[in-house]
Formats: C-alpha cells, sequence, structure tokens
C-alpha cells in the first residue's frame, strides 16, 4: 500500500504510545452532568426543560433553532438542577443544563434497527440530525449541516478521516480498533445519506492495526483503506482531501465544492450509533495522558462528565499540574477551571507538569524560513506575523492570514520561539471584524 | 487538584527542540574542521586571527548592546561568534592583528547593529567586514603566504592557474585567505550543517551549480573554479546565512543561481580575482526582492472548483 503525503507539517513527538494499546474503559454516569448548549460550530441550542423537570437518558433537552445547529440530548436520568451560563472547555461561561444523576439510567424509547443500511437517505439524514451528530474529530462542525450543504452536488468521495494527527491522543485508533464494524457501517450511512459514490478511508500509517482490521471488515465492499504518512497535521480537512485525492478545495470554500465530503472515524461511529441502536450522541471516546497522569488511557465518556471526574477516573494526578488541555498539545485549549464538562468536541484531556510546561521568551526572528516550509496551508507566516505586530491588517489578508487554518506548525518549529499563530489568530480576528 | 495556578496559553502547546542559539553554535561547530586545517596549514596566524576577530566581534556587540540599552545576555545567541570567526578565516594570513581588529568591530557594529541588530541586517555582516578591509587595504588583504611558512608570499591558484594540482586544492596545500584552502574542511563542515538540518541545500547546490556550469560554457575548468578561491567557503557558510538570504524554497533557488552568475562574471571579466563577497552582497541587496516575486501560491487560491 502506497503512503500518501502532503505538503508541509511537522514531526512533533508522537507520545501515543502510552494510551494506544488500551482498551476503551466505560466510564460510570457523573452524579452531576453539565451540558452546554453549544457543543459544536454554530449557534447555541434552545433548551427544552427547566429546573425541576425530570429527563431520561437520550431525552432530547436542547433544540436547533438555526440551520447550522445541533440538538442536544441529556446523556443522564435524573432532575434538572439549574439551567444557568456555566464554564465550558472554550472559556465561556455558555447556557447549560445541569443535571442530577439518579443513577436509575433510565433510558428513552430509542427506536433500533435491525439492519439501518435499507434506510433511505433522508430516512439516514433524519436520524443523524435528531442524535445531534457533530464532527468528533475536535471541530464539532454539525454533520448534517455538512451533508445538506452538499446536497445538490456530485459527490465523488467520502473520506472518513482516520488521521489522528495531534500527539497523545489515541481516541480515534480505539475507535477504529475496537469499533471496527460499527465505523464501516456508518461509513456506508454516511455515504448513503450524502450521495457519495466511493468510501475511503485514511489512516495514518503509524497505526498499522487499524488499518488492517479496517481493511479485513471492509472486505469485499467497495471501501478503499489508504495509508497516509505520518506527519501533523495529516488529519487537517483540506490537507487530506488534496493528498488523497489530489483535490483542492478553494480558499473560502467548502469540500463539496470539489465533490468530497470529509467525516471523522468518530463521527461514523455514532452514525452508526443513531441508525442502529437509536441512541443519540450522549458519549464520546476520551484519551486521557500526559507526563502527570496515573493511569493513563482510554475511556469512553458521557457528555457533561467534568473533567475532574474523568482525570480521577485515570487515577487523577501524580504531582502538581501546570497545564490542562482540552484536545491535543498542538490545537488544544488551555483549561483553567477543571469543572468544565466533556463535551462533543472534547478529543481527550491532557495534563503536564511544570517540567513539560515551558515559557520562551522571544528572540529576533532569523528568517530561517522554516514556518514557511511547514506551513500546510502554504502562507509566509513570518511575513504575517510582522504585519500583525505592526497593525497592518490590509496586508495581513494580502498574504493570506483568513487561509491560516490553525495547526500551529509555525510556532511550533520556530527556533526563535516566536508566537507566530498568536499573531496570526489576531490578525484573523482583526480582518473578521472590518 | 484545583486548576488555580494552571498555565493558560494559546495552542501549540508544544515546541520544537531546535532553537536559534543552537542553529548559531551548530554553525560554530561546523567551522571547527576548516579552523583546524587553516591552523595546520596556516600555524599561529590561523589562531591569532580568528580568535582575534571572534573575541572582538563578541565585544563589539556586546558594548553596542549596553549603549541600546538591551539585555547584554544577548551575545549568547552565538550570532556574533559566528560573524567573527567566518570573518578571521576570510582573512589573508599574514594580515597584521589590528586590522582584523578593525573589520570585526565593522562587521557588527556597520554590519549588524546599526540595522537593529540579530535579524534585521540586510548583509552579511562577516562580508560587510571584509569588504571594508579589501577596500581600505587592498595590498594587506591580496597578499598571501604559501602554507607550512609565515613570511614566504605567494599567489592563490586563481592568480597563477597552473601551478596547482586538484588534490592540493582539494586538500588545501595551497595559498590563500585561512579557511578557504581546505575544500575537504568545508565540505565536512557543510555535511554536518547540512545534517543537522541547519543549510539549506537550494543555496550551495545553486550557487556551485551555476558557477561550474557557466564556467564550462566559457571554455573554463570547472573543478577548478569550484576548488579555488573561497567559492566553497563561501557557498556553504557566508551564502547559507539565514538572515540574509530569501525564506521561500523557490527564492533559494534564485539567490543561489545568482550568487555563481555575479562570480563568474567578476572572476572572468571583472578587476578582482575573487567575486565571492561582492555576489553574495549584491544577491543579499535583491534579497527583499526575491521574497516579494517568490510568495508561495496559498493553498486553495486560483483553483477551480469541481463543477
Amino acid at each position: 500500500m502506497k503512503t500518501i503525503n502532503f505538503r508541509g507539517g511537522v514531526h512533533p513527538e508522537y507520545s501515543k504510545y502510552i494510551t494506544a494499546d488500551l482498551p476503551v474503559k466505560v466510564l460510570p454516569p457523573p452524579e452531576i452532568a453539565i451540558i452546554p448548549m453549544v457543543q459544536h460550530v454554530g449557534e447555541a441550542a434552545e433548551p427544552l426543560v427547566k429546573k425541576g423537570d425530570q429527563v431520561k437518558v437520550g431525552q432530547i433537552i436542547g433544540k436547533i433553532c438555526n440551520t447550522v445547529c445541533a440538538s442536544v440530548h441529556s446523556p443522564v436520568s435524573g432532575t434538572v438542577k439549574a439551567v444557568e451560563p456555566r464554564p465550558t472547555v472554550n472559556g465561556h461561561a455558555l447556557l447549560s443544563v445541569v443535571i442530577e444523576n439518579d443513577g436509575l439510567d433510565a433510558v428513552i424509547d430509542m427506536n433500533p434497527h435491525p439492519d439501518p443500511i435499507q434506510l433511505s437517505a433522508a430516512e439516514i439524514q433524519k436520524k443523524i440530525e435528531s442524535a445531534g451528530i457533530v464532527g468528533l474529530g475536535g471541530a464539532g462542525f454539525p454533520a448534517i449541516v455538512k451533508i445538506n450543504s452538499a446536497k445538490d452536488h456530485k459527490i465523488d468521495y467520502l473520506i472518513i478521516n482516520g488521521s489522528e494527527c495531534e500527539p497523545y491522543l489515541t481516541a480515534d485508533h480505539r475507535v477504529m480498533a475496537e469499533y471496527t464494524s460499527e465505523v464501516i457501517l456508518g461509513a456506508k450511512l454516511l455515504a448513503k445519506a450524502s450521495g457519495a459514490e466511493k468510501i475511503i478511508i485514511a489512516v495514518e500509517e503509524n497505526k498499522p492495526e487499524c488499518i488492517a482490521k479496517l481493511t479485513e471488515a471492509a472486505g469485499s465492499s467497495a471501501i478503499e483503506v489508504v495509508k497516509v504518512v505520518t506527519k501533523y497535521p495529516a488529519g487537517s480537512e483540506k490537507q487530506l482531501i488534496k493528498a488523497v485525492c489530489n483535490r483542492e478545495v478553494p480558499s473560502n470554500g467548502l469540500p463539496y465544492q470539489v465533490g468530497v465530503l470529509v467525516h471523522n472515524v468518530g463521527t461514523a461511529w455514532a452514525v452508526a450509533q443513531a441508525c442502529q441502536k437509536g441512541r443519540p450522541l450522549i458519549e464520546r471516546v476520551v484519551t486521557v495522558s500526559g507526563d502527570i497522569i496515573k493511569e493513563p488511557g482510554n475511556f469512553l465518556v458521557r457528555l457533561g462528565t467534568p473533567f475532574k471526574t474523568v482525570i480521577q477516573a485515570a487515577g487523577g494526578f501524580t504531582a502538581e499540574p501546570a497545564k490542562v488541555l482540552a484536545g491535543g498539545p498542538m490545537m488544544g485549549l488551555a483549561q483553567y477551571n477543571l469543572d468544565v464538562p466533556v463535551v462533543k468536541t472534547v478529543t481527550g484531556i491532557l495534563a503536564f507538569s511544570q517540567k513539560e510546561v515551558k515559557q520562551y521568551d522571544p528572540m529576533p526572528c532569523i528568517k530561517c524560513g522554516r514556518c514557511v516550509e511547514v506551513c500546510p496551508a502554504h502562507l509566509m507566516p513570518v511575513r504575517i506575523e510582522l504585519f500583525a505586530i505592526n497593525g497592518m491588517w490590509d496586508e495581513a489578508r494580502d498574504y493570506g492570514a483568513m487561509d491560516c487554518i490553525e495547526c500551529g506548525c509555525c510556532t511550533y518549529i520556530c527556533p526563535s520561539k516566536r508566537g507566530l499563530f498568536h499573531w496570526i489568530k489576531l490578525a484573523k480576528s482583526k480582518i473578521a471584524k472590518v | 487538584m484545583e486548576g488555580s495556578r494552571l498555565v493558560i496559553s494559546l495552542s501549540p502547546h508544544i515546541r520544537d527542540k531546535d532553537t536559534t542559539q543552537k542553529i548559531m553554535f551548530t554553525v560554530v561547530l561546523a567551522l571547527i574542521p576548516v579552523w583546524a586545517a587553516a591552523t595546520y596549514f596556516f600555524g599561529f596566524n590561523s589562531i591569532r586571527l580568528v580568535l582575534l576577530s571572534s573575541i572582538t566581534a563578541v565585544a563589539a556587540e556586546a558594548v553596542i548592546m549596553v549603549i541600546r540599552r538591551q539585555p547584554v545576555t544577548a551575545v549568547l545567541d552565538g550570532s556574533a561568534l559566528v560573524t567573527g570567526m567566518l570573518l578571521g578565516l576570510s582573512l589573508p594570513p599574514s594580515l597584521p592583528s589590528w586590522m582584523a581588529v578593525l573589520g570585526a568591530v565593522v562587521a557588527i557594529v556597520v554590519g549588524k547593529q546599526v540595522f537593529g541588530g540579530l535579524g534585521s541586517n540586510p548583509f552579511n555582516p562577516a562580508l560587510v567586514g571584509r569588504a571594508f578591509l579589501v577596500a581600505s587595504f587592498s595590498k594587506a588583504m591580496t597578499t598571501w603566504t604559501a602554507p607550512f611558512t609565515d613570511t614566504v608570499t605567494a599567489a592563490t591558484p586563481l592568480i597563477n592557474q597552473n601551478a596547482v594540482s586538484y588534490s592540493e586544492l582539494f586538500f588545501g596545500t595551497t595559498a590563500g585567505s585561512l579557511g578557504e584552502t581546505s575544500a575537504l574542511a568545508i565540505l565536512l563542515g557543510g555535511i554536518f550543517l547540512f545534517y543537522r538540518g541547519v543549510l539549506d541545500y537550494r543555496i550551495p547546490v545553486g550557487f556551485l551549480g551555476s558557477a561550474a556550469v557557466l564556467m564550462f560554457l566559457f571554455g573554463e575548468d570547472p573543478i577548478f573554479h569550484l576548488l579555488s578561491g573561497s567559492l566553497l567557503l563561501g557557498a556553504v557558510f557566508m551564502a547559507t546565512d539565514m538572515v540574509t538570504t530569501p525564506i521561500t524554497p523557490k527564492g533559494r533557488w534564485i539567490f543561489g543561481i545568482g550568487c555563481g552568475v555575479i562570480l563568474v562574471l567578476i572572476r572572468l571579466w571583472g578587476s578582482l580575482p575573487e567575486g565571492l563577497t561582492y555576489s553574495i552582497l549584491l544577491m543579499n541587496a535583491a534579497t527583499p526582492l526575491i521574497n516579494r516575486w517568490t510568495r508561495p501560491r496559498i493553498f486553495g487560491q486560483g483553483v477551480k472548483t469541481h463543477e
């Protein structure tokens, strides 16, 4: 099998060996679940419950109120304690439904289907929409919006993204290795729902176990499993499309414009769950790792479980944490509060000691050009940084600041330890406001 | 378990191990074989000139940092040391010490610090120092001694072309400036730099390749021209100075090839026997323009949708 490459990218220490071979452990539902109404890209869902209401597992508690939105379901059964803003992983306090678990785990009637592949495209779409499925790779784009946006276009390829390129994270790895048949089923359902002709599952070559299992499970069906180079950001949507199909998504454009849709392997698994068992998205696999996690592992976590609880399930800290991340070390969000809940976009929880958390004083740029070489969007990060430092927003835009995919490769590689991405992100927000 | 002392910062949360300081000291390390060869061939003069030039460069940088009210510890980044060593190795063995000192001061002060210090200088500081010395003391800067002697003056291979064999040029037993005579030592240093990811092959390959091709087309011996004079030293260590060369891969090809063309023009038709200094300085001047010309096409720009 040929290894597919793409231009740019970096090779950080992957540190995946810590949890890559550890089977998924199912975490019990939390005593208190905190469910933000925004767990996705787009508008907040509208709460359907109020304080004092009784809810069951899988019951819809937030409904879609906009074209780019996803519904939200209760992951536990119990009593609604509050509907109020609570801190979330992105640093903002967002309207959340707080539910006290009654421990009964009473489930709504889930309406399973014995052979979901017999469902029509419209029926699958309906199930994906009502299950509140969003991209589980970290970005959290509502899956149904992606499918609907491509409605009037011919889709040649559905790429199932198994290129989990963030260091430490192995959640997708475990999903592929343990829920293989569900991933394949989900891929078929997604292809049917979006009218895609061909399914390609793209896996980084450092996961041979997943490649072998997926190839075997795909069997004689028309699903092709391809091997992608082990390089960050191999899982970036537009870069993956270019590598796998040699098609370039236009700047500002979306994948359907080149006849491709991309969904994460976790999303495929969630789609299979929704169509087969009628189970809405109320749990996900989360990697818990880092140098001070006592027993790192992969956990099937109910959404709404506080970080604190998940970390305790992984044995807690062995030393004082200096940094806790939601997501991987390249794009993850640093947390200040461990009461924040796991939401649909949390791929991992990483905790690091002071030793691993270095802070650097930036030195002058020596024009080594490494940021230009590694930028997967083919930008000149050093120029945009300079424009941003000097408040030259028009020039920053002219040099493609808005095409930045926020992968962080420029900051990672810079020998002068300059915060290139920091400045580019500032430029993006300034340009967006104009 | 409480999060009050948690560090908050923007991603990415991990960084590559390489630092600017490491890059500079890698260059210093790569210059060691060159300096060792120079010392073997030219003895105490090599130690005298390179040490003086290096110490002066670092001291001048420190003084300017104090005047600019910047932290003096900045000299520890190693960039001034690289400039001093490169200048020292580009000097003829018999040069008076005070000239080396003056050259190093000019290199750091005029070549680098007046522009704002590390990263801001448009021209290679070592070559600015060297150009200043050639312009000011042209006799002393073009008087070379034979290897293994201190006093016997000799013509360099570029002036007296028939006197040397390839093997002499390769190993370095010819007259010339301290660091330029031994192709072997320079190649060792260059391979080390390449292996450590500090040297972009595009510049030396473009430089040496275009020079060799042009020399061949004009009926000259390309191998002789590659091995003689300071071409190899310059192509490996001076034309690859990150600060003063383009940041785009395509721009580096243009830079290297441009250096080669100018070098050939000067060597064949200029009034100087060697054109290395000016070939690089001229291309340094063109670097901002090259950067502008060679902006990579942004991913997804100028492509058509599929339907």
